[in-house]
């Protein structure tokens, strides 16, 4: 008989290490970040842009970039994803069209980001001639986080209850009306939740912007959407492996990991605190 | 009249915008196509594939990728190897046995795992693993299938761990209820009685943790070493598909082959992907169970 509970204790034992791993997986990992960053980590780092082939200065083209490509691809993911989400839950009959567009976005969202970076660089860059710009980069990165954004705004729209459409409808709404007036504002938590996580996804993808957008060393702010920019990402990728002076730029390197990291986390962090604040507050 | 119009033009509208996603996966395919299969008049699909060659910048130029597939698959093989124990476990540790506040921890720690950018974990790979490997092994160089092979781990188990849970989740209370009513441990239900009426979940789960382990560019780009040959040891250094693509596009030369047989292997990594998701899709909807008789 007590072989049975031994068992058990053993099973949940390992159970118990593994997520006791992924933890200390996480938790190294941030330390490590943050020990070694820290250190080149000052207001100058954020506000300066780099000199002297990048061994001294700081990296704040880097930001300008990533927040202008990040910005750039929720205005076209966001649009797209939300209305594209309001239409399977609240429009669409089930049928076979139906079933093709839920595999077109299950399968586009399994896309990996270096094919991204080459449709991106085939069709925006070479076939519409935008050539390599902010413009390329930012609908790469919005296709990219178009199937995260369409997957939590329909489960935002799912969650909100039928008797609200019902009511409405009995009220004489038209259906467009209750949707767009009712339907959405509920689901509009859910919908901003989603759109964070996918806005640090986008401010963290290396490979779609490698070939549209990104470039080593900018001289200048970009002034137009044609202009090329400097991205966190890409500087962290480069400095590390093909940088003149990847030694002496080591601290800048910690340090850019660390405000990416910063930046990417802390965005993360605010989608979670206010997905539970939500759960919480629901009043239905 | 008017707003019966009016409603039917904004449902066609939508209709557009839905879509969108399909046409991006027609547009994705039209462009990795009309810049990638030029080179098949130069290579012939069965050399592109098989070819044990990958020697781009060559006078002639070599572009066979088995190696690079044979590369993309042994990091895939190896990290999930190491994820999917990781992540099924945990997520068994989430849905079942774990009390509330360390649940709710736990899945955000999770989520943020998720949340960190590749580049900075192929960053912690460089500068952190390999040389300890070095060290440790007495290796001329960290970079390697096993230094890949981990940190791809790190970027799978999220996802395989978030959609087991969602899996585990599911199985209806009956199931449970029954199974301690006639006097089975936790254990014994969690493995005989959970775990297989999840199973469809868990495999989805598995499957998009794989395509998400081949697909990744990064990780590999900057730690498994960049050698184009076929590996024999896990000590040794390999080049799976993304990172040959990332690596070399900025220095091929605009619509040469090298650019070609690069696009060319994105689309063989993009198939590739295609397949494993399909299967994942189908998997999912044909064993799900769907009511109490069918376990």
């Amino acid at each position: 008989m007590k072989w049975r509970y031994f068992r058990q204790h053993a099973f949940f034992g390992i159970v118990r290490l593994s997520a006791l791993i992924i933890a200390a997986a996480l938790g190294g990992l941030l330390f490590y970040i943050i020990v070694n960053g820290i250190g080149a980590i000052s207001w100058d780092f954020i506000t300066k842009p780099p000199t002297d082939s990048m061994t001294k200065g700081g990296i704040m083209p880097a930001i300008v970039g990533t927040i202008y490509l990040t910005v750039g691809a929720i205005a076209i993911g966001l649009p797209l994803g939300v209305v594209s989400a309001i239409y399977l839950t609240e429009y669409a009959r089930q049928g076979r069209i139906i079933r093709i567009i839920k595999i077109g976005i299950n399968c586009l969202a399994g896309v990996p980001s270096v094919v991204f970076g080459l449709f991106g660089l085939g069709f925006f860059v070479v076939f519409l001639k935008f050539g390599s710009s902010i413009l390329a980069g930012s609908l790469t990165l919005g296709f990219l986080i178009m199937p995260t954004i369409i997957g939590a705004a329909e489960e935002a729209l799912k969650a909100v209850p039928q008797t609200f459409r019902e009511a409405s409808l009995a009220l004489g709404v038209s259906k467009w009306q209750t949707t767009l007036r009712i339907v959405l504002p509920a689901a509009l938590p859910g919908i901003l939740t989603g759109s964070i996580l996918g806005i640090g996804r986008a401010a963290g993808e290396t490979a779609p912007i490698m070939f549209t957008a990104a470039a080593y060393f900018t001289t200048k702010l970009p002034g137009s959407l044609f202009d090329e920019v400097m991205a966190l990402p890409y500087h962290i990728y480069v400095l590390a492996t093909a940088g003149t002076n990847i030694e002496q730029t080591r601290p800048l390197q910690y340090g850019t990991v660390l405000v990416l990291v910063a930046l990417v986390l802390g965005i993360d962090l605010i989608a979670i605190v206010i997905r539970s604040y939500m759960r919480k507050q629901k009043r239905w | 009249m008017t707003r019966r119009i009016k409603e039917n033009i904004i449902k066609y509208v939508l209709f557009l915008f839905a879509l969108v996603s399909v046409l991006v996966l027609a547009l994705i395919v039209f462009s990795l196509f009309r810049e990638g299969l030029p080179i098949f008049q130069k290579v012939s699909l069965r050399d592109f594939l098989l070819g044990m060659e990958w020697y781009p910048t060559s006078e002639p130029p070599l572009f066979g990728i088995f190696p690079l597939i044979v590369g993309s698959f042994i990091v895939t093989f190896f990290s999930t190897l190491i994820a999917v124990p990781l992540g099924v476990l945990s997520a068994i540790y989430i849905a079942e046995i774990a009390p509330g506040s360390i649940k709710e921890i736990l899945k955000s720690l999770i989520e943020l795992l998720a949340g960190i950018p590749s580049v900075v974990l192929g960053f912690f790979g460089m500068f952190v693993v390999a040389p300890w490997l070095q060290e440790t092994f007495d290796l001329p160089t960290g970079l390697n299938i096993i230094n890949a092979s981990v940190i791809l781990a790190i970027m799978a188990i999220p996802t395989i761990s978030s959609i087991s849970e969602d899996a585990l989740y599911a199985v209806s209370r009956e199931f449970k209820e029954a199974s301690y009513a006639l006097g089975a441990t936790k254990f014994e239900t969690i493995t005989r009685v959970i775990m297989p009426s999840a199973l469809s979940g868990i495999s989805t789960a598995v499957i998009l943790g794989m395509s998400r382990a081949i697909g990744e560019t990064m990780v590999v780009l900057m730690v498994a070493g960049g050698a184009a040959a076929i590996p024999e040891s896990l000590f040794d250094s390999v080049r799976p598909m993304p990172a040959s693509i990332a690596a070399e596009m900025g220095e091929a030369p605009y619509r040469g082959l090298h650019y070609q047989a690069l696009f060319a292997t994105g689309i063989v990594l993009f198939v590739l992907t295609l397949i494993f998701n399909l299967i994942a899709d189908y998997v999912s909807h044909k064993f799900r169970q769907s009511g109490s008789a069918t376990l």
